[in-house]
């Protein structure tokens, strides 16, 4: 089968591979691009351990074909700290003990972000629900949405 | 989240009840902790398993010619290559397995037993060519009628999963073929009449669903294997050290031959203490001459995972008037799945031992049927039993009119009580959690329309067991701690301030690791709520005997005798006769071990007794849609005893997780099969965990009765959580109705049928 | 002299609630009760040993004293 050769954009950098028609774009980024920062959960969009940001757009990456990255800007967990340090959401989830596996995280950190630009002043139902697609089996969401709320206060510039 | 201490214990701790950030919590909030699938080598295979169709059937013919002609294709493994191995016990870890039984669920010999038992397994240069390959093995199957519920494992003409197998444990057995495969029993005082003395007795069969760990992170494994024989596995585990043990035992191999490193783990709640496809991978590498991945799908590790037991529970229970328990009978039905061993065992143990009961006896049955091969998960079979007792109590709580938290009150175990189980209680903290979730405001929360409180307690054991630890100093004065537990919830921070309370410097210049097989001591798994406790008594160990060297060189620097070093508040200070030296710090000694003997190190081992028993009080409000059945979780509390919380946010994140998933097998997950006997809800969109959104905030009150065993006080907090949740939450839904109801889980349907048959 | 209580199956099988034994150790003791009640034999390897309230996983070499009391329980699991 000929392979697609795809141009895309990955954390703000450029990157060229080579797919078959039916990978998904989670498989090109994991064993392909070696970006094994987004986790596999299910392969079937129901656990959000592979989200990814896809022009913006939150996306799972496993119902992503990775042909259709073409020309387009993806973000992923390796992107969201900078040379200088932490994002405020990954301090947050530090602080907070939200995490106890960790498996969830890159992905549930990923969603954070793209909720956030979105609405950077969630409720605490609004977080809820715009996260009930990343599955956390290990802390019961309360640390987690706890971060959430505190780190959407301190990128508004408030102390929570 | 609040904390309550019993009578404390009187050392004044720094850096134990803080609460620092996790040393790994970097790697993980950026994507750089490697899991069980994160890792590729060069040269690496792909390997994938043909999994049976049928649940029940015997495996005739199996041909794996076509598919070894497949491109790609580099190995292919079934159970003749397994050796042949013998019955008998097996110490793997924390539980007995039959190596026998261990084996053939890996792979299959003769019969599969479940949808989803393996058969075959191949390694291909890519995945895509490992499962084409799957498609080509032609395997012949005499289908066999299924045995699909506990009902069905019993009936007199029952298909037997196991022929010529005989049922064990305490008589009467059944005679000749059966599904049954063990039986206990035991009784104490005279049931019957105690019953007949009764002012109230409830009595009813309680039902609660296989359901599954739901770690996120599928099982995965990389084996590298050398002409010499020797074994190189990375995986997704509970236990390096188990996982070395099973892997010799099912391979026949010399454990000498194996090196286990364990990679982050993704969670596992008991379901990762056991091996699936480990010893498949050695074989496949061991055929095709290089490294071997294997990752399951969702769908794998639903249909050949896991689960635990689906149970029926025959319960019955008599008070007097005032409260007091007299009587308790109770039958247990417990599905093994396709092989024998489901935590009837403990299940028996825990059942009455929050209580004072007089009389009690019970039954308890592990039965096979063919699903899934139980695993551990989360305080096995104690939140089955607790969902029968728990949920009479609250029966006989309404019939008495009396508040639910009273009734336990009056009957509930305290120090010097014997347990159901035989031996008397030490120190235990029930009382004064049932009374602290009692003074909470949630319990005096006004209920609306449709809402109803639910109450329910647990128990469970926790254990000891083997660890080991081993401190170095570094020459800046900082400190590394290496153990052998794989860190599923924080316990590397644990160790960390363990290791900054023994030597009195911060806890961010400690480093703990998780070791391999080969470079640490050994340690049975991480499991049974025992990681800060034993591995945590192995640490403090470790560190007393750094402190000694310390003292030493401390002594050298100064010229005078050990005796007069003590070490206090990360210094070493002179006493007699060398109190006139400045007192050395860690740093300042570290500095100078060149000169005083060469480096600082120091190791500890401990098999502790098992850990002391922690309770818990669970407190749920529930909103019933009396349209729909919908249940909506309105507020939750956990209540525990923690005797001392190392780092307090995890132990609350222990009692958090263990209730949502006691509350997701309550309200939303079970294993539904379609009549052949095939898993019809393989996934997370059928599986119904519990998602942000479907829950409140669970707010946690940390009780701190210190336990005797440990230095610090600490208890096992990572199981006793899921324990009464089950009860907890069918109490609440079952009063928010007006009804009761005795099957979980309590799904919109099952609600709507309990309030129609409540209006008649 | 050591107390041991017998639950369940091995109440049937020794025929008594509990019985008084001499002996210094925990492997003594078993391997006295193994000569008392030959249905015994190796039905107390891997138990789980209550001495005077206390649960140990491994037992084998701890001390008895004479008014200890013994419970020997399933091997205890967890998850
Ligand atoms: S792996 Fe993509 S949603 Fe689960
Ligand atoms: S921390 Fe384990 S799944 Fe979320």
């Amino acid at each position: 089968m000929a392979k697609i050769q795809v141009q895309t954009t990955i954390n703000g950098e450029t990157f060229d591979y080579l797919c078959d028609g039916q990978q998904s774009l989670l498989s090109v980024l994991r064993d392909e691009l070696g970006l094994t920062g987004t986790k596999e959960g299910c392969s079937t969009g129901d656990c959000g351990a592979c989200s990814i940001t896809l022009d913006g757009q939150l996306v799972p990456s496993c119902l992503v074909l990775a042909a259709e990255a073409q020309g387009r800007e993806i973000g992923t967990v390796e992107g969201v700290s900078s040379a200088t340090g932490l994002h405020p959401i990954q301090q947050k989830f530090l602080e907070h003990a939200a995490l106890q596996c960790g498996v969830c995280t890159p992905g549930l950190i990923v969603a954070t972000r793209a909720l956030l630009l979105k609405n950077p002043n969630p409720t605490e139902a609004e977080a809820r629900y715009y996260l009930a697609g990343n599955l956390c089996r290990c802390t019961g969401y309360d640390k987690i949405i706890k971060a959430v709320l505190d780190a959407a206060a301190s990128m508004r510039g408030e102390s929570a | 989240m609040s904390n309550q201490n019993g009578s404390g214990s009187d050392r004044k701790f720094k850096v134990v009840g803080t609460r620092p950030i996790r040393h790994d919590g970097l790697d993980k909030v950026t994507g750089r902790a490697n899991y069980g699938a994160d890792l590729a080598l060069p040269g690496m295979l792909q390997g994938a398993i043909l999994r049976s169709p049928h649940a029940h059937a015997r495996i005739k013919k199996l041909d794996v010619s076509k598919a070894l002609a497949m491109p790609g294709v580099k190995a292919i493994v079934t159970s003749a290559d397994f050796p042949e191995i013998g019955s008998g016990g097996m110490a793997a870890g924390e539980s007995h397995i039959d190596p026998k039984d261990l084996q053939a669920n890996i792979m299959a010999r003769g019969k599969v037993l479940y949808h989803g038992h393996a058969v075959a397994a191949v390694a291909a240069s890519t995945i895509e060519q490992a499962r084409e390959a799957c498609k080509m093995i032609t395997v012949d199957y005499e289908v066999l009628k299924p045995v699909m519920t506990l009902a069905q494992a019993l009936a007199k003409d029952a298909p037997i999963l196991h022929e010529g197998r005989k049922a064990v444990g305490v008589p009467p057995l059944p005679e000749g073929d059966t599904n049954i495969m063990m039986r206990l029993a035991n009784a104490k005082g005279d049931v019957d009449a105690a019953f007949k003395g009764a002012d109230v007795v409830v009595e009813g069969w309680y039902e609660a669903s296989m359901a599954h760990q739901g770690y996120i992170e599928p099982h995965a494994t990389v084996v590298t294997t050398r002409e010499n024989g020797q074994a190189e596995i990375w995986c997704s585990t509970q236990g390096p050290f188990a996982v070395k043990s099973m892997v010799a035992v099912t391979l026949q191999m010399d454990p000498n031959l194996i090196r286990v490193t364990p990679s982050e783990i993704g969670g596992g709640f008991g379901g990762k203490t056991t091996i699936y496809l480990e010893p498949v991978a050695v074989l496949l590498s061991r055929k095709a001459r290089r490294p071997v991945k294997m990752v399951m799908s969702r769908e794998e590790v639903f249909r050949a995972t896991g689960p635990t037991s689906g149970t029926r529970i025959w319960a019955k229970l008599g008070v007097k008037k005032d409260g007091s328990f007299v009587a308790a009978d109770t039958r247990m039905e417990f599905e093994a799945g396709g092989f024998a061993g489901s935590p009837m065992g403990a299940a028996s143990m825990t059942l009455y031992a929050a209580y004072n009961i007089p009389n009690f006896r019970f039954e308890g049955l592990d039965i096979v049927v063919n699903r899934p091969k139980v695993a551990a998960y989360r305080a096995p079979g104690a939140p089955n039993a607790a969902y029968a007792l728990e949920t009479a109590i609250d029966e006989l709580a309404q019939k008495l009119a009396i508040d639910p938290i009273d009734l336990r009150l009056k009957n509930a175990v305290k120090e010097g009580d014997v347990a159901s189980y035989g031996p008397k209680y030490d120190r235990i903290g029930f009382i004064e959690c049932l009374q602290a979730a009692k003074n909470h405001p949630q319990y005096k929360a006004p209920l609306g329309k449709n809402q109803g409180r639910g109450v329910g307690a647990g128990f469970w054991f926790n254990v000891g067991l083997q660890s080991s630890a081993t401190v170095s100093i570094n020459d800046d004065g900082s400190a590394v701690v290496r153990t052998g537990n794989p860190d599923i919830g924080g316990s590397r921070a644990s160790m960390a301030i363990t290791v900054a309370e023994e030597l009195g410097i911060p806890v961010e210049r400690v480093r703990p690791l998780v070791g391999d097989t080969d470079t640490v001591g050994y340690c049975d798994l991480t499991g049974g709520s025992r990681v800060t406790y034993a591995t945590g008594m192995a640490v403090i160990e470790a560190s007393k005997n750094v402190i000694e060297h310390l003292r030493a060189r401390a002594a050298t620097i100064w010229g005078c005798e050990v005796d007069a070093v003590e070490w206090r508040d990360g210094q070493a200070v002179g006493t007699n006769g060398a109190s006139n030296n400045k007192p050395l710090s860690l740093a300042d000694i570290a500095k100078q071990m060149a000169h005083t003997g060469g480096p600082i190190i120091a190791s500890a081992s401990v098999n502790p007794p098992a850990a002391g028993p922690g309770f818990g009080v669970h407190l749920c409000d529930i909103e019933v849609d009396p349209e729909t059945g919908r249940s909506t979780v309105l507020r939750y509390l956990v209540v525990q005893d923690a005797g001392k919380a190392v780092h307090p946010s995890y132990v609350e994140g222990q009692f958090q997780g263990g209730a949502a998933q006691g509350i997701g097998w309550a309200l939303w997950e079970e294993y539904l099969f379609d009549k052949d006997g095939k898993m019809e809800n393989p996934g997370f969109l059928d599986y119904r965990m519990p998602v942000a959104s479907d829950l409140p905030m669970i707010d946690t009150v940390v009780v701190e009765v210190p336990n005797p065993l440990h230095p610090y006080g600490v208890r096992g907090v990572g199981e006793t959580p899921i324990v009464p949740p089950l009860a907890t939450v069918g109490n609440a839904v079952s009063r928010a109705i007006g009804v009761r109801m005795h099957q979980l889980p309590m799904t919109p349907p099952r609600v709507l049928d309990a309030i129609e048959t409540k209006k008649g | 002299m050591a107390k041991v209580v017998f639950t369940g199956g091995l109440r049937t099988l020794v025929g008594a609630e509990s019985i008084e034994l001499e002996a210094a150790r925990v492997v003594d003791l078993v391997a006295a009760l193994y000569a008392r009640y030959p249905a015994l034999e190796g039905k107390l390897e891997g138990a789980t040993v209550a001495i005077d309230g206390t649960l140990h996983h491994d037992a084998r070499y701890q001390r008895l004293l004479p008014t200890s009391e013994v419970h020997f329980l399933a091997p205890i699991a967890g998850g």
